[in-house]
Formats: C-alpha cells, structure tokens, sequence
C-alpha cells in the first residue's frame, strides 16, 4: 500500500502529473472575483470563505477524472483488480484517494491562506477556512472516487464525474463554509459545523471508496 | 496444483463470444490458444483470470492451498497493455509491481537481467521501445511468484532473440511446476504443450 501510494504521489510530482493544474485554476477563479465584484473590501471580506470554498471545491472536481482513468489506459487497473485478494481493493482505492489528496489537493489547501488576502479576510478567517479546507476536502476526493470509477470506461467522463459529484458535494460545502463564517461572525458557532464535517470527511472515507471499488469491479469489460 | 474449467462459457457485452470449453491443467502444463481475430482468445483468458465474469460452466482452481485460494491469487495476467507508467524509470515500476504483488521472486535488476535489459533500469520506461517495453512487461511476470501465467500474445513486438529467451523463461516456469495459458498467433516455442483452437466450426 505504501509503494501504491509513493508511486502515485511521485506521478502527480513528475511532468504532466498535473498537480499544478489544479492550482492555477483556483488562483484563476479566486483571482478574477475581486475585478467582478468591484472595490468593496467589505464585500469581498464577507463573501471571502463562500468564494475560497467553491474555488476549492471547483478544482478538486478538475483533476478527478485521471483517478483511476490513467491507470486503465496502460492496463495497470485491470493488475489492481486482480490483486483484490492480496490488497483489498477498497483499501487500494483509499490509497489512491489519499494520494491524489495529497498530491493534487492538498497544494490547494496550502494556497488558500494567500488567495484569502485577496479577499481581503481577517487572518482568523483565513486560518478558519484553511482549516475547514484541511479537514473536508478529503470527502470531495472520497466522493470523486465514486463517480470516477463509474466513469472511467468513458473517453470524455471528466464533465460526467463533475456532473455526478457536485449535488453529493454540497453537504461538505454548506458545513465548511458555514463553520468558516462561525469563526469571525460571532452569534454563530464554528464548533458544531466543523465537527459534522469532520464527522463527513470520515464517513465518506468509508462509503467512498467502498462504492468506488464495486464499480471498477464490475467495470473492468 | 491444477485449473479446471468445465463447460465454460464467455461472453462480451451481452453476446456469446465462446461456449462449451473443457480443459484441465496441471503442474508444468501450457495451453496454447490460437484462433483468428475475434475468437474470443483475449476474453477467454479475461475471464480465467476473473476480469470478466464466467457466462457458463464452471472455473476452479485445485490445490493452491492457503497462498493461492483464487485464481485471480494465483496468476500473473499480462495483457495487451505492459500495465507500466511511462513517467517512472523501469527499475521504479518494476519494484512497484514487486512490493504490491507480494510474494516477492527475483529482483527488479535481476529480472532485467533475464529478459536481456540489464544497464537500462534507471531509463523512464516511456524512453523504450516496442519491444523493450514488451520485455520489461515480460520482466514484471518475475518479481513475483505466481504459479499460474496468463499471457496475451506475450511476444507481440518481440524480435527473433528475445522470442527465444522468452520461450525458454516458460520452459523453465512449466518444469518448476507452473501453469502456462497463453493466447497467440506466433509459436511460443514450449514443448508438449496443448493447443486450443478457437473460432472454429466444430
């Protein structure tokens, strides 16, 4: 499982891994709010948290789609599968998540603290939707795994996996978004939210890749 | 050890693409199945290998005892595709295929070494060949121990030295005991072995 999971973090680093890609979209989305919305610091301050998450949550969509797709055009799926009985392929699929995470997501969640200068944010909201960031993107990945491995016999399924993926995302959206607001605007609360996306992330770390291996399991025509 | 299939019956996508094929191997046994194109070669060994699911009849392994409950345990499937990253070195593949196959059998450099690409190693494995590429494929079925291989059209790009070696690397598979299933239109070379004709009027 180790190796699975150095092996995938050293190809998301290596040329064409796309681990930037990623990057740049979020920066290109939360780069070009500021000049839509207009000069008002206020406003952007208060949508800031919103606006990070979506940008966030738009470019985990991105790079979903060569989850398991690369791997079933060189027939390396196909030797994943087969090794159910050695490797779970559950667990398999979780070590491709939590690669891809860490090789494609978490790069964003490390921007998100300068992109939220942009947004003109009170430091405690930034560290607030950085760490609300940290803890639910896992389930977007989780969920992504999902409606990539249902896709991943189709030549264009990118837009399809997104199309899948978002109404399931929008649990994870709401809490971190509204435990990010509870950390500057005060009646509300930031606990509460943030535990029940934690309690999401975990969950779907079960569910995900659960669901993900049943379909690349019948999938495999 | 021995694999049984009875009756066996495959199909794609809904449709019948074989039906009605008994065989029986045993230790240090090879199959050889030829057949034009769209016989059904490529599904019949995705289905023993469990990639596809048995349409009719029966699929059973016999004696793997604990370390090879499954046939899907138990084989090494290499097929169309080498199953490699072309932005890792070969060495780098090849010791990923070793830890995560388990079972552990001979070393990335020496398993090079038997396929002849000894001192290529530390190249990305995009930067090869056809053939090379194919060889370093055949290289993956040695850093694992599996007793039951599954090869479809094995020597496809292979050129006349590397043909050779490659039929004596199963010579010496079948005489340690294992099982050889191999699709192709090319002599493999292994002797005694059985042929299974496929696509043919019976």
């Amino acid at each position: 499982m180790l190796a699975l999971f150095l092996r995938d973090i050293s190809l998301s680093i290596r040329a064409g891994g796309g681990a930037l890609t990623g990057v740049i979209f979020f920066l290109a989305v939360i780069a070009t709010i500021p000049f839509g919305v207009g000069p008002d610091l206020n406003l952007l301050a208060r949508i800031g948290p919103a606006i990070l998450w979506i940008g966030a949550l738009l470019a985990c969509l991105l790079g979903l789609d060569r989850l398991f797709q690369a791997d079933r055009e060189d027939g390396s799926l196909d030797l994943l599968v087969l090794g159910d009985d050695r490797q779970m392929l559950a667990l398999t699929v979780l070590t491709k998540c939590l690669a891809h995470w860490a090789g494609s997501v978490l790069p964003l969640v490390i921007a998100a603290p300068l992109l939220g200068l942009f947004m003109n944010m009170e430091p405690i909201g930034i560290g607030a939707t950085a760490l609300t960031l940290l803890v639910g993107t896992p389930a977007i990945t989780f969920i992504g795994a999902a409606g990539a491995a249902v896709a991943v016999a189709l030549p264009r399924g990118g837009l399809l996996i997104s199309v899948l993926v978002l109404p399931l995302t929008i649990p994870v959206l709401i809490f971190g978004v509204s435990a990010s607001y509870g950390a500057v605007a005060n009646p509300d609360p930031f606990l509460q939210p943030f535990l029940i996306l934690a309690a999401l992330t975990l969950f779907l770390a079960v569910l995900g890749p659960v669901a993900a291996a049943l379909a690349l399991r019948h999938g495999t025509d | 050890m021995r694999l049984i299939a009875e009756n066996l019956g495959g199909e794609r996508g809904g449709e019948a693409v074989f039906s009605g094929l008994n065989f029986a191997l045993g230790k240090g046994q090879a199959l050889i199945v030829t057949g034009p194109n769209g016989a059904g070669k490529s599904t019949l060994l995705r289905v023993v290998a469990g990639l596809l699911p048995v349409a009719a009849g029966r699929l059973l392994i016999e004696g793997g005892a604990e370390d090879f409950p499954s046939i899907a345990s138990a084989c090494h499937y290499l097929g169309h595709q080498n199953a490699m990253k072309t932005a890792l070195s070969v060495a780098e593949n090849l010791r990923f295929w070793r830890d995560f196959s388990g079972a552990d059998f001979l070393s990335a450099e020496e398993a090079l070494a038997m396929v002849g690409l000894d001192g290529i190693g530390h190249l990305p494995f995009g930067y090869l060949s056809t053939g090379q590429r194919r060889r370093a494929a055949i290289a993956k079925l040695l850093v694992s121990r599996r007793p039951l291989w599954l090869l479809d059209e094995p020597t496809a790009g292979l050129d006349k030295a590397s043909e050779e070696r490659f039929g004596e690397l199963m010579r010496e598979h079948c005489s340690e005991g294992g099982i050889i299933i191999a699709a192709t239109h090319l002599p493999l070379g292994i002797e005694g072995a059985t042929e299974l004709r496929m696509g043919e009027v019976d």
